[in-house]
């Protein structure tokens, strides 16, 4: 009876039968589902316990503040956790700006159908899929060789290159330019969250769009702004592909003063340790303790992200 | 009642900080074409200096080349031997295999998490699970790297009885790591967007959940999930420093997974730091950069696009 009531109401039931097993209930493609989180959770726990597990024993006061010493068998890490500083600080500078404005113009200045919008944001989005390596080869390319030679070509006369060298100002601006969408995204999102009544209210009391967006917009997107700078300093910590041939060294005996001194970095310092080191045992501990003291900074910089924009989201939906 | 006084409107500050935004706004489109311009610049001479294309032309890295009169012809990338030889093929075929071993990893388990935290999943169970995916995509590529050179390639070891430690298999992992998050991201987005009209339609059928998934959901989000594993793709053919530290690093033709293999990011990165500045090496690393960034700019294009349309879909023509 039921058979005939859905064939005259619904023509195509046979089809929809054969494609959906009735007595499927869902426990199989759940079970299996769920152990692929369990798989990746495992994969994610296991990696960090081991590094935990290995690296406490490393981490001391003297692990933070000293220099490397006997060939990196002994000492501490503190200049490329100054370095790292140094790096992500100078590259904060640069990209915040640029990915704040970027923002502001698609959401506030042009409509999303435009073209001119849909050519920035192709290119927002291919600037975030290019592999790290080929911003490595740029800034090598284009600061080092292009700006940095042209630099010391115009203003200084001697044969030793003074900016035309791998320097920690290259290396940010590289870092800056690999980081840049993801300024752009966050911001975007903020801009997005801020209620049109907000807006409105303003211009109806006779502010001009560039008084609103200054005083009114900018304000209220301030904790995006402030999310997509802390993940923009959570990828450049963790890169190390685009820093190597554009200001990183592995070992110096001095800390980076100038724009255009060479600096040592975490993530380089963990990559030339693991890959290159004559005696890896004796490297181990201080190389697990390297690999804590970043993935505490950069997993640390991603809660405080995750918190705020989860912030953000709450205030979007209830406004 | 205060007065209040409106600051007169200024045309002119409203037309400078318009111009202002806008040019900050070109500056990831400016970004995108310098980069191309600087890479391919400096491999030019491969298509023009006599003295380059003798040793490294177009047609010298793709066919095989006979080195040495005495001996069979072969594909061979040995660049700093006597006589340096400079085909593409093993990293091509190095490059494709780690990809490859990376999406059979990282595809399954991340759609698996992806279905479950969009269908099955309770509001508590995504609470957990996100963050879970977003510490993973927050784990620095180096570290990942490390992960895999000191811990995994002993475990796979000691399972499997590799004979090279360093190998396509456990390159390919830890890549797949790194694939997971952008996979599950795109996936899970794409099938929450699909209107709750549609689900609710099918339930109303009395389709049991996994019946609206598998029937409704999956296929109306197929296009994101697709997109999805695009993107990811991108991103296992550009990563350098998960490849550089876990696979080993010979150039080896071979069908072979258990063999170690060198990329061509892993390549740029392992030489260009000793390679003599504007030597044909020199000239074809920055070929393969260029290579690099039109593969993967036209992946990004390719996914973006997809998702596009599926963004149309969803919105237009459906709700």
């Amino acid at each position: 009876m039921r058979d005939t009531i859905d064939k005259l109401t619904t023509p195509h039931s046979d089809i929809v039968n054969t494609v959906v097993n009735p007595k499927s209930t869902g426990k199989i493609p759940k079970g299996l589902t769920l152990l692929s989180v369990l798989i990746i959770a495992g994969m994610l726990a296991l990696i960090l316990s081991n590094v935990i597990y290995h690296g406490l024993g490393a981490i001391s006061w003297d692990f933070l503040t000293l220099p490397p010493q006997n060939g990196m068998e002994g000492g501490g890490i503190f200049p490329a956790i100054f370095g790292t500083a140094a790096l992500v600080i100078l590259m904060t500078i640069a990209v915040v700006p640029i990915g704040v404005l970027t923002a502001i113009y698609l959401q506030e200045y042009t409509r999303p159908t435009s073209l001119v919008t849909r050519v920035i944001r192709m290119a927002i989005n291919n600037l975030a899929g290019v592999p790290s390596i080929v911003f490595g080869l740029f800034g090598l390319g284009f600061f080092v060789g292009f700006i940095g030679h042209g630099i010391d070509k115009i203003f200084y006369s001697g044969t030793r290159p003074v900016w035309g060298q791998p320097a920690i100002i290259w290396a940010a601006l590289t870092m800056a330019l690999l980081t840049l969408p993801v300024v752009i995204v966050s911001t975007e999102e903020a801009l997005k969250a801020i209620p049109r009544e907000i807006k409105e209210a303003s211009y109806a009391l006779g502010a001009t769009k560039l008084q609103t967006i200054m005083k009114i917009i900018v304000p209220q997107a301030l904790p995006g702004i402030l999310t997509g700078a802390i993940l923009a300093v959570n990828r450049g910590a963790g890169e190390v592909a685009p820093i190597m041939f554009t200001g990183a060294a592995y070992y110096l005996p001095y800390l980076p003063t100038k724009l255009n001194d060479q600096f040592m970095e975490m993530g380089y310092h963990i990559y030339v340790m693991a890959t290159q080191s004559p005696n890896i045992e004796a490297t181990k501990p201080i190389l697990y303790g390297t690999v804590l003291v970043l993935l505490t900074l950069t997993l640390l910089l991603n809660f405080v992200a995750i918190y705020i924009r989860s912030n953000i989201r709450r205030r979007r939906i209830h406004a | 009642m205060e007065k209040y006084h409106f600051k007169p409107k200024s045309k002119i500050k409203e037309f400078i900080g318009r111009k202002f935004i806008a040019i900050n706004a070109y500056a990831s489109l400016l970004a995108i074409i310098l980069i191309f311009i600087f890479i391919f610049k400096e491999s030019i001479p491969i298509f023009t200096d006599a003295d380059v294309k003798e040793e490294a032309s177009v047609g010298k890295m793709v066919l095989k080349q006979h080195y040495y009169p005495d001996r069979p012809a072969k594909w061979s990338w040995q660049p700093n031997s006597e006589v340096p030889k400079f085909s593409l093929l093993p990293l091509f075929i190095g490059s494709i295999k780690a990809a490859i071993i990376a999406m059979l990893f990282a595809v399954p388990l991340a759609l698996g998490a992806a279905i479950y935290v969009s269908e099955f999943a309770s509001q508590r169970m995504r609470e957990i699970i996100k963050p879970i995916i977003e510490i993973l995509s927050g784990i620095p590529s180096v570290v990942l790297g490390f992960f895999a050179l000191i811990v995994l390639a002993t475990i796979l070891q000691k399972i499997f009885g590799f004979t090279s430690r360093l190998n396509a298999i456990n390159a390919g992992i830890a890549l797949g790591l790194a694939v997971i998050p952008i996979v599950f991201t795109i996936a899970e987005d794409a099938m929450r967007a699909v209107p709750r009209s549609l689900r609710d339609a099918s339930l109303a059928l009395g389709a049991n959940p996994w019946q609206v998934s598998s029937t409704v959901v999956l296929p109306a989000a197929f296009p994101g999930i697709a997109a999805g594993i695009i993107l990811g793709f991108g991103r296992a053919v550009g990563e350098t420093m998960i490849v550089l530290m876990a696979s080993g690093n010979a150039a080896i033709i071979s069908a072979s997974f258990t063999d170690s293999i060198r990329t061509f990011a892993a390549t740029i990165a392992a030489e260009m730091g000793e390679v003599v500045f504007g030597s044909t090496h020199y000239n074809v690393l920055f070929f393969i950069g260029t290579l690099l960034f039109v593969l993967t700019f036209l992946i990004n294009l390719g996914g973006d696009l997809v998702l596009v349309k599926l963004k149309e879909k969803l919105q237009g023509k459906l709700s």
